[in-house]
């Protein structure tokens, strides 16, 4: 009985091989889409962990310094109180190309050293020889182009357990690097410690305890991995309506088939035995077609995300891929629970249908009809609900349960309103003609309008994520400009060969800004404190957000401070607050100056202050002012100085291009989600308009009857459907510049610190609009095709039949 | 229950069965204390009006809907009190129904139609269904789904469908109600000949006094009562 | 001859392919570094301290103890140095390395712990006048006149003790040849001398509380750069103190091809006679399962030379130092011809 019964369930989808496909299609882009996001987080943060225990710190507590470093003879002296600690020393190793983290440690205390060492290409003859004189440095093989500076270099051992872009050595090799002898960054507190120790707030009140795993990085990349986790749902959410669609309308194809099955004595709960196990099946085939294609889209997309992890966080994640059963499962769950989600109400009507007497057909629509006012009311009660978390939440999740609530919400309400829209449409219709379209657009809505809202969701995130990417770039590009004016940027290899450069400079018309920096601890971060001298192009050209009335004299006479938007937000200090920037360091802001790509805080002061405060003011960059017609020439001429040799010069285009490549590129993952988002959405008007197709024709056919063409109602039928999508795209509008206001002014200072203004491109609309268009002529294409084609007798048939 | 009435032959027994359906306010009565016997291989037509309760009383039989008082015994099994799943089994193993709207699967071409319920209930007798697939003239359309065909090859493949278990109480609402005259009559002989051939009981609602007086009984319900 | 294992420290570099090189490296060769000399004069106090142009060097006190309570207690200090390099520097480029074991034996448990400590910073290591030796918080300081009062400071997760220490002047023995001990028939050799007179009180902290304890101690101090043949794989040592008033260290060094003996007898009057190989004879009566080796735990000593015969007891079979590089280290009981208390070190069982 049950392989009959299945079998008879199943003959319908073979006989609607295209509703099968596009069910599946739907379930699989669905999928595809969240299980691509899902990996790509699962890699990151794999990655970070990764890192985190490579450095050995993922347990232990560290001890940091409140202010500057902690001294050799303070790390001794908390030994010799028993505390067992291992010393680190850490800094910033310039090349050629950026800078490397170069970490010290000892190796005999490291809680994890001996692992890296272990795992090294040398193999076991790791040994103490990074105790020789000479030493050794341990790095990933994929950090050893970046190894550009031409010091004596110790031999290099190559161990993929050290995070990229870390370079890690003996600590004794590590200060003469970094030329910081004597001086530790951290000490981590082992695991094991003996009895009777003392305290060691007594011990050592200006060094505090610092959980180094619950560290920066995740709580900045949460941030992001929470906006793609969001897109992922919404690509999700969309996939589901498509789903809900076909599903509903394959079950409700088949209620008859139903009746007939149950009258020939199938039992009630073997039937939905049986359905449920055909959704099963779909949902496995389905989530496992997502799997492959969800894998292909993270592998494509992860080089981007790395890149903006790094650009971005500076956190490092690996490009390659890996699976992960938990990921392989969760991909299927989701499939499943989507598929069933989306399938309940069918199954509960045919679990309640009675046997007999099939409700008139006048009644269903009733049902529609209030079906879409109850849904109407659930929608603006999301709504409510979204606005109201802006009240109880704050920050990153009242942003995100706000759109959430109004996207959704407006979603649901979208049904309702465009009856309405239609119903104005056919009050003032003229012609029978017209009277007919539009009431017949009213009747087709409750079949379409799953696909709709599809659309109505996939457009606004379109509207809304393209305006806060064109917003951003807008801003960028402009503070681009402003930031970056110098007209020659130049790294040298050391102080010695630096203190030459700018003696050559001089009598050359060129105006030297040193770009010097020191990093301080600062509220379990570090604070960036870059000392500058006085200048017009500081004066003129410094892309401040807001300052008092002479805040460049202030700074520049050592009094006053200006800090980056990240700062000011994050510890809410604006011009006229004080900031303490270390412990004995306490300044007056005057100034609060925008600064976008960059996760950290920052400040600046005049630079005999900052060499005042700060010890290791590294002197290696400068900004040159120069007429731009002689930067090529002095670009040719250092190149032809031997002194010069390991110089790095770089011009402002050549960097503002590559700073513009680094911003684009980590938007290219937003883009792409957006645009498959669009492209599920477009699939589930295909899906709509294709099913519905074969319950349409008894509607076409009395007006065919009645002397229109087929060719007209072809036409009428793919104007219709633009109609409709035209109509949605309009309601996605507003709902767009509302989520695009949510990102720029709430996700975004929440997520990466800045506040961006709102830009306007209507262009952009028009643009997606007719994105829209094409793909709702395209899904109604195919139907109207049929219809211009069909045979007459096929249409005629609809009068034989009456039913 | 009165012993005499008993016999050894006696297939389906209706006795006082009353059923109301819920009107708005008050309560409608469709049938009121109908009492009726049928025996193994008999004939019965029911006649009666539009409206006088033909056909529920017909699904009151095939175990489709709920009696309010009395009872109606198959095949020596009482509905009352019987669950789902043994409703289902008597609806498969010994009731089979051909209603006026054909309700064939769109799905399955004919074949599979025809052999559906035998398929369900298990009991596949090939020769059987080739013969009456033959005697029903659709052996040339066996590939052919529903909508290919036209409403008598519909109504023959519901026969054929219906036949195909051996059921011993086939059950036909009007099933040559959707059909025009010509065709009408040539189905309604072909469905005679091919259940008494199967040795199966026949309960046949009808309009048709022509087609009435080809049975073996025939019983007229009046407003729920029979008359 | 506490020589271990040294260097947990070294051996964290070198290749440990124990079976030709011996016991966590120590028969490797010397190359750079200075070598005993037979016939050089030991010099106090200075040479209580550190001598960084040899490779290796230990501070060895182990102890006797009595508790309140009635049970017999064993305690073990130990101060490693090893060096990668001859010669001293400061910071962290040092080639120095230190490394301190600390072993408390109870009848019934055996508690250690590890430090290890880059020389250069000052974390750990060994002044002549005033002397003290150093690893982290764990200390042996010394009153003046050296070493004849000592101060010892020991304390691991679950173990501390602190325990006060004095001879009543007697002199320091020198081992073998006025202190230059020879280790194998090839001719390794060490400097090496005692202080095994020392009178004990003081406490330990255990998980049940403190437990004031009384007893003896022993300390041993040696250097070298290579004190093990290449074929030498471990070896089994005894220091031994007899109710007499006679005292005896006794070693094997158990060899691929033959194994080599060698000791003092130490008579309750002070006189030192050295003994010559093959005098002293230790042989294993039984073994125990200990960390997933067998480990002899009950020996009988013969020494024809003193008409001594005795069989040693463990205080605790169980007293294993699971370190860096492992090796067993406890209290011993002594019955037979004397009777006593001793210490027993055997190392390179794999
Ligand atoms: N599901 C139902 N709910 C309410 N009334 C019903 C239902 N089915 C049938 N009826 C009513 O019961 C009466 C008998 O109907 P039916 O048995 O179909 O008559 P017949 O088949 O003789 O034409 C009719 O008045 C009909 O309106
Ligand atoms: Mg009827």
């Amino acid at each position: 009985m049950k392989r009959a019964a299945l079998g008879a369930l199943l003959s319908h989808w073979w006989r609607h091989r295209l509703q099968l496909i596009t069910l599946l299609t739907g379930l699989a882009l669905a999928t595809g889409l969240w299980s691509a996001v899902q990996a790509i987080n699962g890699e990151a943060k794999a990655s970070y962990d990764l890192a985190t225990s490579k450095m050995g710190a993922r347990q232990n507590e560290t001890l940091v310094p409140k202010a500057g470093f902690i001294p050799l003879s303070r790390y001794v002296e908390l030994r010799r109180s028993g505390w067992r600690l291992s010393p680190v020393l850490e800094g910033h190793w310039p090349q050629n190309t950026g800078s490397l983290r170069l970490i010290g440690v000892d190796l005999l205390s490291h809680p994890t050293f001996s692992n890296i060492a272990k795992n090294s290409t040398s193999g076991s003859s790791y040994s103490l020889d990074a105790l020789n004189s000479q030493g050794q440095l341990f790095l990933n093989p994929k950090t050893l182009k970046q190894l550009t500076v031409q010091v004596d270099l110790p031999p290099i051992v190559q161990s993929d357990q050290i995070p990229i872009d870390v370079v890690l050595g003996d600590i004794s090799l590590v200060e003469r690097l970094l030329q910081r002898p004597g001086q530790i960054t951290r000490l981590i507190i082992l695991p094991e410690q003996p009895l009777g120790l003392h305290p060691l707030e007594d011990l050592a009140p200006e060094l505090q305890l610092q959980s180094y795993d619950a560290g920066q990085i995740s709580r900045l990349t949460d941030s992001f991995h929470l906006n793609l986790t969001a897109f992922g749902l919404l690509s999700f959410a969309v996939g589901l309506f498509i789903v809900h669609g076909s599903v509903g309308l394959g079950i409700e194809q088949r209620r008859g088939l139903f009746r007939t099955l149950r009258a020939m004595g199938v039992p009630l709960h073997l039937l939905t035995v049986l359905l449920l196990s055909e959704l099963l099946l779909i949902a496995i085939v389905a989530g496992s077609a997502g799997l492959v294609l969800g894998y292909l889209i993270a592998a494509a997309l992860l080089p981007d995300v790395s890149a903006t992890l790094s650009g971005l966080y500076g956190a490092t994640v690996e490009g390659s891929l890996n699976l992960r059963p938990g990921w392989l499962i969760s991909g299927i769950a989701m499939a499943v629970v989507g598929t069933l989600i989306a399938s309940t109400q069918a199954i509960t009507n045919i679990y309640k249908m009675p046997l007999l007497a099939a409700p008139g057909l006048q009644a269903r629509a009733q049902a529609a009809s209030n079906q879409q006012y109850g849904i109407a009311v659930l929608g603006l009660g999301l709504i409510a609900s979204g606005t109201a978390s802006m009240l109880v939440f704050d920050g990153l999740i009242a942003g995100f349960a706000l759109l959430a609530g109004v996207m959704l919400g407006t979603a649901l309400m979208l049904p309702l309103l465009l009856s309405w829209v239609l119903t104005l449409g056919l009050r003032n219709a003229r012609s029978a003609l017209g009277e007919w379209i539009w009431a017949d657009m009213r009747a087709q809505l409750p079949g379409i309008s799953l696909a709709l809202m599809a659309l109505l969701l996939a457009l606004a995130t379109n509207i809304g994520v393209g305006t806060m990417v064109s917003s951003f770039r807008l801003t960028f590009l402009g503070w681009m400009d402003q930031r970056l004016s110098a007209e020659l940027y130049v790294t040298a290899k050391d102080e010695e060969q630096a203190q030459k450069f700018v003696l050559w400079l001089v009598g050359r018309d060129v105006t030297v800004l040193p770009i010097r920096w020191s990093e301080v601890p600062f509220h379990e971060t570090k604070l960036r404190i870059y000392g500058v001298l006085d200048d017009p192009t500081y004066r003129e050209k410094w892309p401040m957000l807001q300052a008092q009335d002479g805040a460049w004299d202030r700074v520049s006479n050592g009094t006053a401070v200006i800090i980056n938007e990240q700062l000011a937000r994050r510890r809410n200090l604006w011009p006229g607050d004080d900031l303490n920037l270390t412990s004995s360091w306490k300044m007056t802001v005057v100034g609060v100056y925008s600064d976008y790509g960059n996760p950290h805080e920052q400040a600046i002061v005049t630079l005999p202050v900052l060499l005042l405060h700060a010890d290791n003011v590294p002197n290696l960059r400068f900004g040159l002012r120069l007429p731009p017609s002689s930067v090529q020439n002095l670009i040719k001429e250092v190149q032809q100085e031997a002194d010069f040799e390991g110089i790095t010069l770089v011009d402002q285009n050549d960097l503002k291009a590559r700073s513009l490549a680094v911003f684009d590129r980590t938007f290219v993952v937003t883009g792409a989600l957006n645009l498959l988002t669009l492209g599920v959405a477009g699939f589930a008007i295909l899906t709509s308009l294709l099913t519905l197709w074969n319950m349409r024709l008894p509607q076409l056919a009395p007006i065919w009857a009645l002397g229109i063409t087929r060719r007209q109602l072809a036409w009428l039928e793919l104007w219709r459907s633009l109609a409709l999508a035209a109509l949605t795209a309009i309601l996605a509008l507003p709902l767009g510049l509302l989520l695009a206001w949510v990102l720029l002014s709430i996700i975004n200072v929440e997520a990466f610190g800045w506040k961006l203004p709102m830009y306007l491109f209507p262009l952009d609309w028009l643009r997606l609009l007719l994105l829209a268009l094409v793909a709702a002529a395209i899904a109604a294409a195919i139907p109207a095709r049929k219809l211009a084609l069909i045979k007459p007798s096929d249409l005629l048939k609809v009068f034989a039949h009456e039913r | 229950m009165v012993d005499w009435e008993m016999t050894d032959n006696t297939l389906l027994q209706i006795r006082n069965v009353s059923k109301c359906y819920a009107g708005l306010g008050e309560s409608r009565a469709v049938l009121r204390d109908v009492s009726l016997d049928l025996q193994a291989g008999e004939s019965i037509a029911l006649t009666g009006e539009s409206g006088s309760g033909k056909s529920t009383l017909l699904h009151l039989v095939g175990a489709l809907d709920y009696y309010d008082s009395g009872e109606i015994e198959i095949d020596g099994t009482s509905l009352t009190n019987l669950n789902d799943s043994a409703r289902s089994e008597l609806r498969r193993n010994t009731v089979s129904l051909v209603f006026q709207q054909f309700n064939l699967v769109p799905s399955l071409n004919v074949a599979q139609n025809i052999s559906l319920h035998a398929r369900l209930a298990n009991r596949v007798d090939l020769t059987w269904i080739t013969s009456l697939t033959s005697r029903l003239g659709l052996t040339e359309l066996g590939d052919r789904y529903p909508e290919q065909l036209s409403g008598g090859q519909q109504q023959r493949v519901a026969i054929g469908r219906a036949l195909a278990v051996r059921p011993k109480l086939l059950l036909a609402d009007e099933p040559t109600g959707n059909l025009d005259e010509i065709a009408s009559s040539a189905v309604m002989d072909l469905m005679l000949k091919l259940v008494r051939e199967s040795g199966a009981a026949l309960f046949l609602v009808t309009h048709s006094v022509q087609v009435a007086n080809q049975l073996d009984r025939r019983v007229h319900l009046s407003a729920g009562k029979i008359a | 001859m506490n020589a271990k294992f040294f260097l947990t420290a070294l051996f964290l570099c070198l290749p440990v392919t124990a079976s030709t090189q011996g016991f966590a490296g120590l028969g490797t060769n010397a190359k750079g570094f200075a070598i005993p000399q037979r016939g050089a004069v030991l010099s106090f106090p200075e040479d209580h301290g550190s001598h960084p142009n040899f490779r290796i060097e230990w501070w060895y006190l182990t102890a006797n103890l009595k508790g309140d309570d009635g049970l017999d207690y064993g305690v073990q200090w130990t101060l490693f140095r090893s060096a990668l390099r001859p010669g001293s520097e400061d910071g962290w480029s040092s080639p120095q390395l230190w490394m301190g074991h600390a072993g408390l034996t109870t009848p019934t448990h055996q508690f250690f712990a590890e430090r290890l400590a880059r020389g250069g910073i000052g974390q750990a290591g060994v002044t002549a006048e005033p002397f003290m030796a150093w690893i982290d918080n764990w200390e042996m300081t010394g009153v003046r006149p050296a070493l004849q009062h000592l101060d010892l400071k020991a304390s691991g997760a679950d173990f501390a003790y602190d325990l006060d220490m004095s001879t009543q002047g007697q002199q320091l023995v020198l081992h073998g040849d006025n202190g230059y001990s020879v280790k194998s028939a090839g001719g390794q050799a060490s400097y090496y001398y005692s202080q095994p007179h020392y009178q004990i009180t003081g406490t330990l902290i255990l998980p049940n509380g403190p437990v004031a304890v009384t007893g003896q101690g022993w300390l041993d101090r040696e250097w070298s750069s290579q004190p093990l043949a290449e074929d030498q794989s471990g070896w089994d040592w005894f220091s031994l103190s007899f109710d007499s008033g006679d005292k005896l260290m006794g070693f094997v060094l158990r060899g691929a091809s033959a194994d080599f003996t060698s000791g003092s007898w130490i008579s309750a009057d002070g006189t030192i006679t050295a003994l010559q190989p093959g005098d002293f004879q230790a042989l294993a009566l039984k073994h125990s399962d200990v960390s997933r080796r067998s480990i002899p735990t009950e020996w009988k000593i013969t020494l024809p030379t003193q008409e001594l015969s005795v069989v040693i007891q463990a205080v605790n079979e169980q007293s294993w130092m699971g370190t860096s590089f492992p090796y067993w280290e406890g209290p011993v009981t002594i019955s037979g011809s004397h009777t006593g208390r001793g210490y027993l070190e055997m190392t390179g069982y794999e």
